[in-house]
Parts: structure tokens; C-alpha cells; sequence
């Protein structure tokens, strides 16, 4: 691994992504609260979880509208780019390492480096949260800010029920996709240095 | 890509759901006979219109006169009503027959609801109790005397909605714009009291996606006392003792599964798993609506998960 410090987060990406995680944490929380309101069991009071909700969804999509645009005119786009040969064969080895490789202390398949920030596991996840899941819960959640834009009715259910079990599910995996994406942000040169960089900008 | 298979299928489609609804149409209409219409005609000529014509002898010639509001009665309403095979007659004096419409008359009782439907012949529709409600309620307690049934009834236009009608949104709309003729009208308000009527929409700004709310549940639903006894309760309550947090209706035994959605439910979890499929069909309650099996998976992976991980953190502390 080499050992020379390298500039990889630079200030906008790190602004963006800690508005994003922080407007994730609060729509997580209100969220579960409005999907599991009960009289006696809420824990944000169900006007106020709306309230919250709808600000930091209207945040969320600010940020990630900037995000969008800032990655397709900045550098750290290259970060971005799938190439299909052979990713999949890549995949495995990047897997095999995660549950095997790690433990017998085997070096990193495909180490940082100036050109490669993500390994393929990584870029692959944040490719489909950045592209798919993000444009998807956003524009649910659209829909159910302004229901009057839904389908009436699709085959006898209401079309707002349909945008919210897509708004729901999406949810739900983007959730775990936070919980897995922060446990693996702990294979740094140490567990916190991947958090410390994502702060300082340097690797 | 439209291929012309799936256009004809479309076309065959389309086809099939327009003689299915124009098929089912006609099964609603079933042949009604309008035994009265006739003999109504003579009181429709005049009420049934904004003016009116009658011959004044004195003068010699046909006057067309303005006929007072309130004694308009919609022909079409009036036929569709629970009341469209009834004869003036059945509640109104022979007497009417003449124009002008003689002054005793004017000193007559009109009948009310009770003393037709009182007795036992009508409980199905739990009468005496909705009396009983009534009788407590804002409305005949501070103004017994001018407050009553056919205030929110009219007795030639009533068509009971919530019983019968299928789509809820039709019955909600039928259903508040009875509130509304009086809370939204300053007319009709004042003939009851004299002062202004507040505005219903600035009181009700504390509610968001107010106009969503409005097509989405009765004004009853948060006015009115819960009665198991009968389909509509009937006790509308002061102000201070309206429904106003939020998760009596976004939860999942909200409030309306016994009211609006009352008629609706017969099971409490259908056969896809979702609670509440009553509510489904017509509108997504936030807190409402969930389902059994999609909670259970992401219970079951979300612990995978969360297992996952902490398996492979321990793994990697031993191995260290
Ligand atoms: C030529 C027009 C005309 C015809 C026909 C007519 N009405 Fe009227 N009706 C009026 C007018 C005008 C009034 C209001 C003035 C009054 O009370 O006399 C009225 C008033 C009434 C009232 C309210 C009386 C009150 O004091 O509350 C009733 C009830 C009524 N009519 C019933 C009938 C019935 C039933 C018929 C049919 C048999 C009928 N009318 C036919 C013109 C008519
Ligand atoms: C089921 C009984 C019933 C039938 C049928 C009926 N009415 Fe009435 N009508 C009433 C009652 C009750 C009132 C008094 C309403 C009130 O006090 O608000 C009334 C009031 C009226 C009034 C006065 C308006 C008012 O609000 O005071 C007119 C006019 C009238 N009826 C005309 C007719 C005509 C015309 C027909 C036939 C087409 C008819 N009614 C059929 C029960 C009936
Ligand atoms: C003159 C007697 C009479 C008066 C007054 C009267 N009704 Fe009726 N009403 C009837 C009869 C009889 C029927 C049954 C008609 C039928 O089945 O076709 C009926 C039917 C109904 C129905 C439908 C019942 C069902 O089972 O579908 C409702 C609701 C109703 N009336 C409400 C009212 C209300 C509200 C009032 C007072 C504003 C009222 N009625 C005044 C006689 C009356
Ligand atoms: C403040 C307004 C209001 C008043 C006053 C009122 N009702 Fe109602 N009532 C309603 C509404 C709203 C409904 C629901 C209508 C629907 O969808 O069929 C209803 C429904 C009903 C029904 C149908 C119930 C069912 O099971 O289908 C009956 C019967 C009835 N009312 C009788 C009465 C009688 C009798 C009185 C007087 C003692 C009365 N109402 C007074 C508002 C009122
Ligand atoms: C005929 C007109 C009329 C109709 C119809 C009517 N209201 Fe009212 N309502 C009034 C009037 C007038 C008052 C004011 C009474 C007072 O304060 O003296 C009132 C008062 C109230 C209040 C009490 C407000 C307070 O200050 O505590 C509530 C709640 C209410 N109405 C709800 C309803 C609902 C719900 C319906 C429909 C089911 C309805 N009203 C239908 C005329 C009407
Ligand atoms: C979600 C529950 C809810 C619904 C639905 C609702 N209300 Fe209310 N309403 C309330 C509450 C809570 C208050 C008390 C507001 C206050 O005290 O500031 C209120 C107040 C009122 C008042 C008294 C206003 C005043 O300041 O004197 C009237 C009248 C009223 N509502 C009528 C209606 C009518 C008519 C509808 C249907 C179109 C309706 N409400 C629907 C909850 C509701
Ligand atoms: C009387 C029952 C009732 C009460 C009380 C109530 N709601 Fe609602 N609410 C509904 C219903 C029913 C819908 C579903 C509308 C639809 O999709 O048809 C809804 C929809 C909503 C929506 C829109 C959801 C979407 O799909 O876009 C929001 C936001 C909301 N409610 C917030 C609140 C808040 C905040 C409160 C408390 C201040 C509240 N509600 C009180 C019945 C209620
Ligand atoms: C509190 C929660 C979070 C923490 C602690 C956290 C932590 C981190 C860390 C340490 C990195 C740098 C390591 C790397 O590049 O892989 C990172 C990168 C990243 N995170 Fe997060 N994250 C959180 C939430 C989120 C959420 C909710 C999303 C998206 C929905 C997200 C998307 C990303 C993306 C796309 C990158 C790569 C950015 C780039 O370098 O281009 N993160 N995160």
C-alpha cells in the first residue's frame, strides 16, 4: 500500500455528503415514526415527523440535485464509470477478500490509488444509490408531497398506495444500505480513518 | 413498440370494460316506476323552478314571479331521493293544490322524521337512537327550537350515501357538503344565528394537505362522538372535543375503521397481508396502512444484516 497522502474528498463532496448523511438520519427517524405512529407508541409527535420529514426530504433533494451536477462537471466522476469487462469476475475477488481474504490479513485486491477510489463493491453501490435508488424515493416522496399528481386508481388500488410502498421499500433498503456502507468504511488503515478522511479530504 | 397483437388485445380490452360498465349501469337502474310524477307535476311547474307564472284575475293576464329560494326543490334530486315514490301529498296538505296557497296552511306542522320512521318498522337505520344522539348534540342544544333532522336532511333531496354508495369519495363529498351548506354559506348559517359564521378554513389550518384531508374523511369524523350503536353517529360536539391528533387516524387502528371505513370492514387483514385493506382501495393513510408480510421481511433482513455484520466484526477482532 502506498504510503503517500492522497487528496480524494474534495470540500464540495464532503459538504454534500455530510448534509446527505445528516438529512438521512432525520428522515430515517421521522420516517419510522410516521410509518409506525400509534396513540400510544409515537416517538416524534406525527405533525411535527411531517413537518421534518417534508423539510429534510426538500434538503435531500437540493443536495442531491448538487451532487449530481457537481459529479458530471468535476473529475470525481471518473470514480463513477463502470467498465463491464470483467467487472463481474472483479466483484468476486473483491467479495472473495471481504469474506475470506480480510481475516488471513491478505492485501487489498484493489488498493486506493489516485485513479481508483472505490473498489468494485463500493462503486457498484454508490452507482446504484446515487443513480437508482436516490432518483426513485425522490420522486415518490414527490408524489406524496403533492398526491394530486398520483394515478387514481391502478387495478383498484389507490396509485398514492403504490407511490408509497415504492417510497417505503426504497426506504428501507437505502437504510441498509447507510448500516453497510458505514461497517465498511471501517477497512481503513485503521477502523476511524476512513471517517477522518471523509472529513479532512485526505486519504 | 406496439405490436398489432397488443393493440388488439387493448382494443378488445376496452371494449370489454365499456359493455361491462354500460352492463352494470343498467343493473342499477333497475325499472323504477314514478307512480307520482304526475301529480307532483302541478307542485313542480312552480317549485321546481326559479320563477314561476300564475293568472291574476284582477289584472287579467299570466304573471311570472321569482320564486323564494329555499322552496325550490331540484325535480332530479327529488327522484333520485330515498323519498322519489312519494306523493307531495304524503306530507303536505290536499290544501296546496290552490294558488295562492291558503293561509292556514301556513300554521300546519310539516312532519318530521320520527313520526314516520319512528317504531320499529325502520330499526335497521337505528332511528330513535340517532334522535337520542341528536338530541345531545351542539346543534339542538343551543337551538333546539330551529335545529332540526331536515336541516341536514332535506326530505326531498336526502339519498342515503354512506350505506349504500361504493365509492367512498362520493360519500365523503355528499357527506361534508352536508356540513358545509351552513359552515361554508353564510346564508343558510344565519338562518340559525345571527352572527357570522367563522371561516372553516382558516380554523382548519392546522391541518396540512387540508384540501387532501377534506376529500379524504368527513368532518363528522372528527366532530362527532364514536357511537358503536349505529352507522352515523350523530352527537356533533363542541369545538374543544374535536379530533385533532393526528395519529387517531394515522395508526393502525385509526379512528376511521370505525367510522368511515365502518361499512367496509369485514376482515382485518386480507389475503396479500395488509392491514386495514379496507382503507386500501381509496386512499394511502399514512400510519394506516401496512403490511404483515413486508414488515416481517424487512424485520428478517434488516437482522441479517445487522447479524451479518456483527458476525464479521467479531471474526476480524479474533483473527486480529
Ligand atoms: C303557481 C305556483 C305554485 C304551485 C302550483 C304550487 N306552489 Fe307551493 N308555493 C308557491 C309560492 C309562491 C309559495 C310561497 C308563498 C306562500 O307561502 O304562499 C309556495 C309555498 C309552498 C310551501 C311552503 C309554505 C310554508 O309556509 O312553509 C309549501 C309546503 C308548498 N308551497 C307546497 C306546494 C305543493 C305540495 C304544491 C303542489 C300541490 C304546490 N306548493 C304548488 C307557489 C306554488
Ligand atoms: C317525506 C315527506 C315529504 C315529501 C314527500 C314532500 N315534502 Fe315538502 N316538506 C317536508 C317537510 C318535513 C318540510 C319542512 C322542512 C323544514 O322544516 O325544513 C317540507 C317543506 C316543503 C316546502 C317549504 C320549504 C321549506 O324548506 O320550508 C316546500 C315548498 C315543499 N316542502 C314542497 C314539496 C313538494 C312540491 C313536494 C312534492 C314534489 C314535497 N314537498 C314533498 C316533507 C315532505
Ligand atoms: C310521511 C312519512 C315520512 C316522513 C315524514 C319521512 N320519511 Fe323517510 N321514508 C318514508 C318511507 C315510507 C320510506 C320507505 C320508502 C321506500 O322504501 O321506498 C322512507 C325512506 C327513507 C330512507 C331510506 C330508508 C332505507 O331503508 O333505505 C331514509 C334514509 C329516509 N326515509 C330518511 C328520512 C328523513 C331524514 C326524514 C326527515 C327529514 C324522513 N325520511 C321523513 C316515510 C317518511
Ligand atoms: C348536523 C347534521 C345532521 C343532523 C342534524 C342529522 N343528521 Fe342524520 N346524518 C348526517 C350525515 C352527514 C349522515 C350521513 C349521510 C349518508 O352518507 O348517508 C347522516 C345519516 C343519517 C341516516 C342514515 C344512517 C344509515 O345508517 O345509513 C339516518 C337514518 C339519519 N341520518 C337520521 C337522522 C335523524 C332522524 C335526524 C334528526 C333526529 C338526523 N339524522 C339529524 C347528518 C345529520
Ligand atoms: C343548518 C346549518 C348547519 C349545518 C347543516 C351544520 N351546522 Fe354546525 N353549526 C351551525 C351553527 C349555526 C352553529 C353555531 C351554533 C352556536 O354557536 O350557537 C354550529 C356549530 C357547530 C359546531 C360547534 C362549534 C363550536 O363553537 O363549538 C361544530 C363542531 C359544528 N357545527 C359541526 C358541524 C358538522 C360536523 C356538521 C355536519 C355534520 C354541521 N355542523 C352542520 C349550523 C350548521
Ligand atoms: C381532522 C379533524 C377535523 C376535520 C376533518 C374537520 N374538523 Fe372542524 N375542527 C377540528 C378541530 C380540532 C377544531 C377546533 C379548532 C380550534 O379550536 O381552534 C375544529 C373546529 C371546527 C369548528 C369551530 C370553528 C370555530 O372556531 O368556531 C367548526 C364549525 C368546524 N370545525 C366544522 C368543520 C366542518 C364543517 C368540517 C368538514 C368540512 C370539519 N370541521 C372537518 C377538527 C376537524
Ligand atoms: C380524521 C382522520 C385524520 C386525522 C385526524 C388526520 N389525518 Fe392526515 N390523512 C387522513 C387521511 C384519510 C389521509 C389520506 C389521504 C388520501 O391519500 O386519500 C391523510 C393524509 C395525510 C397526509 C398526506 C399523505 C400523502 O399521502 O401525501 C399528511 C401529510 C397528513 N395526513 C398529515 C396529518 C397531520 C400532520 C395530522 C395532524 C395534525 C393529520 N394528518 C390528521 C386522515 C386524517
Ligand atoms: C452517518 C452515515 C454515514 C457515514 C458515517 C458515512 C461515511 C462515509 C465515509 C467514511 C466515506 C468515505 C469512504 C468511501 O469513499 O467509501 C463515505 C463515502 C460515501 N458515502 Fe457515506 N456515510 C454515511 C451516509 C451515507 C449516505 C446516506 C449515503 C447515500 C445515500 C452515502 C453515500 C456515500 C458516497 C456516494 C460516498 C462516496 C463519495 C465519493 O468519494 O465520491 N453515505 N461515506
Amino acid at each position: 500500500m502506498s504510503e503517500e497522502r492522497l487528496y480524494l474528498y474534495p470540500l464540495w463532496l464532503r459538504i454534500w455528503h455530510w448534509i446527505n448523511a445528516l438529512m438521512f438520519l432525520v428522515l430515517i427517524a421521522t420516517g419510522l415514526s410516521l410509518q409506525y405512529a400509534g396513540p400510544e407508541s409515537t416517538f416524534i409527535r406525527f405533525d411535527y415527523a411531517v413537518q421534518y420529514h417534508n423539510i429534510a426530504g426538500i434538503i435531500l433533494t437540493i443536495s442531491f440535485v448538487f451532487f449530481v451536477l457537481a459529479n458530471r462537471f468535476t473529475s470525481n466522476r471518473k470514480f463513477y464509470r463502470i467498465k463491464y469487462k470483467g467487472f463481474v469476475k472483479r466483484l468476486m475477488k473483491q467479495f472473495r477478500y471481504y469474506i475470506y481474504g480480510v481475516f488471513i490479513h491478505e492485501p487489498k485486491p484493489y488498493p486506493v490509488s489516485e485513479k481508483r477510489k472505490f473498489n468494485p463493491l463500493q462503486k457498484l453501490s454508490y452507482v446504484m444509490v446515487m443513480y437508482l435508488m436516490m432518483p426513485v424515493i425522490i420522486i415518490t416522496g414527490f408524489g406524496l408531497l403533492f398526491p394530486e399528481t398520483n394515478i387514481e386508481n391502478v387495478f383498484g388500488v389507490a396509485g398514492i398506495y403504490l407511490t408509497d410502498l415504492l417510497h417505503i421499500v426504497t426506504g428501507f433498503v437505502l437504510s441498509v444500505f447507510m448500516i453497510v456502507h458505514i461497517y465498511f468504511c471501517t477497512f481503513g488503515k485503521t477502523v476511524g480513518s476512513e471517517f477522518k478522511s471523509m472529513f479532512t479530504g485526505w486519504h | 413498440m406496439i405490436t398489432k397483437k397488443t393493440r388488439a388485445f387493448l382494443l378488445l380490452a376496452a371494449m370489454m370494460t365499456t359493455f361491462i360498465s354500460a352492463w352494470s349501469q343498467d343493473e342499477a337502474e333497475e325499472e323504477r316506476v314514478y307512480d307520482f310524477a304526475e301529480e307532483n307535476h302541478q307542485c313542480f311547474k312552480c317549485h321546481g323552478h326559479k320563477t314561476f307564472y300564475y293568472f291574476n284575475e284582477n289584472m287579467d293576464q299570466q304573471i311570472r314571479e321569482r320564486m323564494n329560494p329555499y322552496y325550490i326543490i331540484d325535480t332530479v334530486e327529488y327522484y333520485s331521493s330515498n323519498h322519489w315514490n312519494f306523493s307531495c301529498f304524503d306530507c303536505h296538505s290536499y290544501d296546496y293544490s290552490d294558488f295562492p296557497h291558503p293561509n292556514e296552511l301556513r300554521m300546519e306542522p310539516k312532519p318530521g322524521c320520527l313520526d314516520c320512521h319512528g317504531g320499529d318498522d325502520y330499526e335497521d337505520l337505528s332511528w330513535e337512537k340517532i334522535d337520542e344522539e341528536f338530541q345531545k348534540s351542539v346543534h339542538s342544544t343551543k337551538h333546539s327550537a330551529d335545529f332540526k333532522c331536515s336541516m341536514c336532511h332535506d326530505p326531498h333531496t336526502y339519498k342515503v350515501n354512506a350505506r349504500t354508495n361504493e365509492n367512498i369519495k362520493e360519500t365523503i363529498q355528499y357527506d361534508n357538503g352536508i356540513c358545509l351548506s351552513c359552515h361554508a354559506d353564510i346564508n343558510k348559517y344565519q338562518l340559525i344565528v345571527d352572527f357570522v359564521n367563522p371561516n372553516v378554513l382558516e380554523t382548519h389550518q392546522w391541518l396540512p394537505n387540508q384540501a387532501l384531508h377534506w376529500q379524504s374523511v368527513r368532518c363528522i369524523e372528527c366532530h362527532v362522538e364514536m357511537n358503536e350503536d349505529m352507522l352515523i353517529a350523530h352527537n356533533v360536539q363542541p369545538k374543544e372535543k374535536a379530533v385533532r391528533k393526528c395519529v387517531e387516524c394515522h395508526s393502525e387502528n385509526s379512528l376511521l375503521l370505525a367510522s368511515l371505513y365502518k361499512y367496509q370492514v369485514k376482515e382485518r387483514r386480507n389475503e396479500l397481508g395488509f392491514f386495514n385493506a379496507a382503507i386500501m382501495n381509496n386512499s394511502y393513510i399514512i400510519g394506516a396502512n401496512r403490511n404483515y408480510y413486508l414488515n416481517m421481511i424487512s424485520l428478517i433482513l434488516f437482522g441479517m444484516v445487522v447479524l451479518g455484520i456483527g458476525i464479521h466484526a467479531t471474526i476480524r477482532i479474533i483473527k486480529k
